[in-house]
């Protein structure tokens, strides 16, 4: 599903619609959306490179790490970074965001593929400059470029939340643009700044904890050092929005390794409920797919009715062949339904004796009791 | 011994550097001594780490003579320039002029930290630097409850770790924020944390022996093999006159 989400990144957008983007959240309690990042990072670089993309260069806004970082991880992951001048430009807002350096001496060894953007509340000079790198990357024209935003939770910091939308929105619609995606931690902001990225990506994956806990616990300020914390793996929730309005969701489970993030199918929810919430238990509450059939075909008692038989029921009395046949008796019934049971279907018949005697209504049942 | 495993996992907490320490408290157990402690193996004579001290609780000589205990003097580091302290107790950040407010307070501070640590790094010597704030509720104070004013300064204090390699060891104080719901202060930091060390009383009571446990949170540990290891680790400790004793929970009586 992770990899549904990246090759919905990787095929890039139709002529004349939004580019798809994805929002990838998460909280404290399983802070590792930065290896997603990563993860979708190295995705794109590598499909890119392979010219697998549609989009042929990557811009990153690098607000959270530094740039060097990101180019050693490339590195590490094995991906050609020798010409990388070619397909990636790395927008530096991390070194200095706010322009607090002005006078002194920022340090120059920076490489040509890194530029220096000082002044992150403007989200309006933010979205030039990424155009701008990005055209200079892949020339003008009908050649796409993909865009990373490596924290929309600091972009929310030094702007509002509808210039941040903004600046998305005219990313995704710009024809040049041909995916984009941005890590948040969904629990430095309101529900609502969350929830207004999430509308604008086609796709959400979201890093939950294997185990939720109940809000009281989730607000229990110990989170982080919980025991359940020292854990590297977790649920990675994938929404995917289709362009008719349909809604997918799919889960998938994570473990994080040193190489990197390892997604891995969930087995299916009948599973889990007897692997995980389920004691061991000594009987057997689940069926087998033999023991589902058998179960299947058992004819119940009520089932051969008005089964292109007529149906019969005797109710004791001769109602029912009173109507067909006068001459019918209960002792005629009899036989038909031996006949009936020695072909091999076991059933329960009741005869009343007699329709004669009457029930003793007048009779006091406590009449013997010696009171 | 249990001593020397921890000892050892200390020194590698120590040696990382680049990386971002927060050590959180609270009222009942103090997290200072575990500053204290950093300090006293930046400034050791095997090693050659400078240490940049900002103070916004306590004055030199209130570090100077816990420091002596210890075995360190912090005149004469500082003489020979391996201790630089940066008084801070009287920093008030914000001025309000004409309904619009200039920030300067931090952003001179951070001036001068930056001053120091280019002064300090030069390509060709491979000094570390350290870079220890005394309590972050404190320049909150002087900001002026402006939380996000600090974690802009942290910020830009953290770009020296990559710039210069500089390890960045802030102290907080966690229950302060445990009503709010409105500050991340709080959260932002262990976000920004690669080390995350919590100080807390005994959970389960008074021990004469024992004087609290400390949880440390190393989120990027990996093992000398290339492994990662566990993340969280558990000691309780023993804050003596001129030492602390770590050692495994269930290891004294």
């Amino acid at each position: 599903m992770a990899e549904t989400m990246c090759r919905a990144l990787r095929d890039g957008s139709l002529e004349g619609e939004h580019a798809p983007a994805l929002t990838i959240k998460d909280t404290i309690r399983t802070a590792f959306g930065v290896e997603v990042f990563d993860h979708v990072l190295c995705y794109m670089a590598s499909t890119i490179l392979a010219q697998k993309s549609q989009s042929s260069g990557l811009v990153l806004v690098a607000l959270d790490r530094s740039p060097s970082l990101y180019l050693n991880l490339l590195k590490s992951r094995g991906i050609d970074a020798s010409d990388s001048y070619k397909w990636i430009r790395v927008l530096d807002c991390y070194t200095d965001p706010l322009g607090w350096k002005e006078g002194a001496n920022v340090l120059s060894r920076r490489e040509s593929l890194e530029t220096l953007f000082k002044d992150v509340s403007d989200l309006d000079k933010l979205f030039d400059a990424v155009i701008q790198l990005g055209r200079g990357m892949v020339g003008q024209g009908k050649v796409r470029f993909c865009v990373a935003i490596d924290s929309a939770s600091l972009m929310l910091r030094h702007a509002s939340l509808s210039s941040v939308g903004s600046l998305i929105n005219n990313l995704r619609s710009h024809d040049q643009v041909s995916s984009i995606f941005w890590l948040i931690h969904s629990d430095l902001h309101e529900i609502r700044a969350t929830s207004v990225l999430e509308y604008m990506s086609s796709m959400v994956g979201s890093l939950e904890p294997i185990f939720q806990s109940s809000n009281e616990q989730r607000r229990n300020s110990e989170n982080l050092l919980s025991i359940e914390n020292d854990t590297r793996e977790g649920k990675f929730i994938v929404r995917l929005k289709r362009r008719n309005g349909r809604v997918k969701v799919m889960c998938e489970e994570f473990h994080v390794e040193e190489t990197g993030i390892k997604f891995l199918a969930v087995p299916s929810e009948s599973e889990m409920v007897n692997q995980q919430i389920l004691p061991k238990l000594q009987f057997n509450l689940q069926l087998s797919e033999k023991e589902r059939n058998e179960k299947e075909n058992v004819v119940l008692p009520f089932e051969h009715q008005g089964n292109g038989q007529t149906i019969q029921i005797y109710d004791g009395r001769r109602s029912l062949p009173l109507n067909k046949n006068d001459s019918t008796t209960s002792v005629s019934v009899l036989e038909k339904l031996q006949a009936e049971s020695a072909q091999g279907k076991g059933e329960i018949h009741y005869l009343r004796d007699s329709d004669d005697e009457l029930p003793d209504s007048d009779e006091d049942p406590d009449d013997d009791l010696d009171i | 011994m249990n001593n020397e495993a921890i000892e050892e996992d200390e020194t590698r907490v120590s040696d990382c550097a680049g990386r971002v320490v927060l050590i959180q408290d609270c009222v009942e157990t103090s997290g200072a001594f575990l500053l204290h402690h950093l300090m006293k193996r930046k400034l050791s004579r095997e090693s050659s780490e400078i240490v940049v001290f900002v103070a916004f609780a306590h004055p030199f000589y209130h570090y100077d003579r816990i420091l002596k205990k210890l075995g360190c003097n912090l005149v004469t580091l500082s003489q020979k320039g391996r201790f630089i302290f940066f008084d801070m107790r009287k920093l008030d950040c914000l001025d309000e002029v004409g309904g619009g407010r200039t920030k300067s307070g931090l952003v001179e501070l951070f001036h001068k930290i930056h001053k120091a640590a280019e002064v300090i790094a030069s390509p060709e010597t491979k000094i570390c630097i350290t870079i220890m704030i005394d309590d972050l509720s404190l320049v909150e104070v002087a900001a002026q409850g402006s939380s996000s004013y600090v974690i802009d300064f942290l910020r830009y204090c953290r770009t020296l770790t990559t710039e210069v390699g500089c390890t960045l060891i802030l102290l907080n104080h966690e229950d302060i924020y445990s009503n709010s719901e409105e500050s991340t202060l709080n959260l932002e930091l262990e976000y920004l944390a690669d080390i995350v060390m919590k100080a807390k009383p005994l959970a389960t009571g008074l021990a004469a022996d024992v004087h609290g446990q400390l949880t440390v949170l190393n989120k990027r540990s990996i093992n000398e093999h290339g492994k990662i290891k566990k993340r969280i680790q558990n000691f309780q400790f023993k804050v003596k006159e001129n030492s602390v004793e770590y050692f495994y929970s269930g290891s004294r009586t």
